[in-house]
């Protein structure tokens, strides 16, 4: 890893803190409260709130995870540099639009 | 050792990168360390051992061995410290190719030491005057933390990371680059600064602190590699180098 991949790593591992936690009190909300589908989407569709705090867990997810993988995989397995970046690059963009569309699904309406 | 054995059986790795662990019986003495171990069966059980010695009291860094699983200096290693029931084994340095029976080749270790920029740049000339440095300064604070490393190669053998990733510097190599990065009279920091943030470089390190575990001089080298992490994003974030 170089010092660009360690920042970026960083970075997006402080971000996700507090969006970690978050995600976690929504679940613990949501469940006690025995919200159903209808009434998760009812708060969610139109919201900026939920699009920008979603939207930013999945990009910091998907750039932290290509990394994170990437790494493993040039220490722990015999595929070099090259191929590592090209399937972290792969998993990366693949978290990026899967994520994407699960936000675009509960946010627009 | 608390019982009273007279003689000590010790597992000798014989051979190159394939090779075995070899049977000797050594008898047993007060104050016996690993290296006058391996020096009685050299001299008078098989003249054909091949092992490294220097100094033998710790300054050379050139005895190192796996003692029992372990990376240790072996001239300031105590038998009763490390024998387990009367028994010892004793093989080459991890990380490194074996040339014969203990004796490792370091030159990766020592290549990486240069691939760090672990050599002193000079700012000034002969005829200017000697630089003061203030004894409570914090480069020179930082420098004395980390400057006693004497080159035995225990922590680049304990190493992890090392072991994953070949193109790894390892913690010495790094600490030295932490020093110089240090020396307020060096001149080479954009350049050694530049190396030590690429692949391989300081941010390849995990913090697992073997390193700090297992240094005969008690250093820490993961301290001084998170030094180096913050210098060089510090570095990276105001342009100073590229990657």
């Amino acid at each position: 890893m170089n010092v660009r991949l360690y920042i970026w790593q960083r970075l997006t591992a402080a971000l996700m803190v507090p969006l970690v936690l978050v995600h976690v009190a929504v679940i613990l909300y949501a469940t006690r409260e025995g919200m159903t589908a209808a009434d998760i989407l009812a708060r969610t569709r139109g919201s900026i709130v939920w699009a920008s705090l979603y939207g930013i867990f999945v990009v910091a997810a998907a750039i932290h995870a290509a990394i994170g993988v990437r790494n493993v995989l040039t220490e722990w397995s015999p595929v070099g540099d090259r191929n590592a970046g090209i399937f972290a690059t792969v998993l990366g963009s693949s978290l990026l639009v899967l994520g994407l569309r699960a936000v675009a699904a509960v946010v627009l309406s | 050792m608390s019982d009273n054995r007279s003689e000590l059986t010790v597992s000798l790795w014989r051979g190159a990168q394939r090779g075995r662990y070899e049977l000797y019986s050594v008898p047993l003495r007060e104050n016996q360390t690993v290296l006058d171990v391996v020096t009685f069966v050299q001299r008078h059980l098989d003249s054909t051992l091949s092992y490294r010695f220097a100094c033998r009291v710790g300054v050379c860094g050139s005895c190192a061995m796996t003692v029992n699983g372990r990376p240790r200096w072996t001239c300031r290693t105590h038998i009763s410290s490390v024998a387990k029931r009367g028994h010892l084994e004793i093989g080459p340095l991890e990380n490194l190719p074996i040339i014969k029976d203990l004796v490792t080749d370091m030159r990766p270790f020592f290549e990486k030491w240069q691939h760090a920029k672990g050599v002193f740049a000079p700012s000034k000339t002969r005829r200017d005057a000697i630089e003061q440095i203030k004894p409570d300064s914090a480069p020179r604070i930082a420098v004395d933390a980390a400057i006693e490393c004497i080159n035995c190669g225990i922590c680049y053998a304990a190493c992890d990371t090392v072991r994953w990733n070949s193109d790894y510097f390892g913690p010495a190599a790094l600490n030295r680059a932490w020093t110089l990065v240090n020396d307020t009279r060096d001149a080479g920091n954009a350049e050694r600064l530049q190396a030590v943030a690429a692949s391989g470089g300081c941010h390849a390190c995990h913090s697992h602190q073997s390193c700090q575990e297992h240094c005969p001089q008690a250093l820490n080298p993961t301290a001084s590699i998170a030094g180096l992490k913050r210098r060089t994003m510090s570095a990276y974030l105001k342009g100073e180098i590229k990657v």
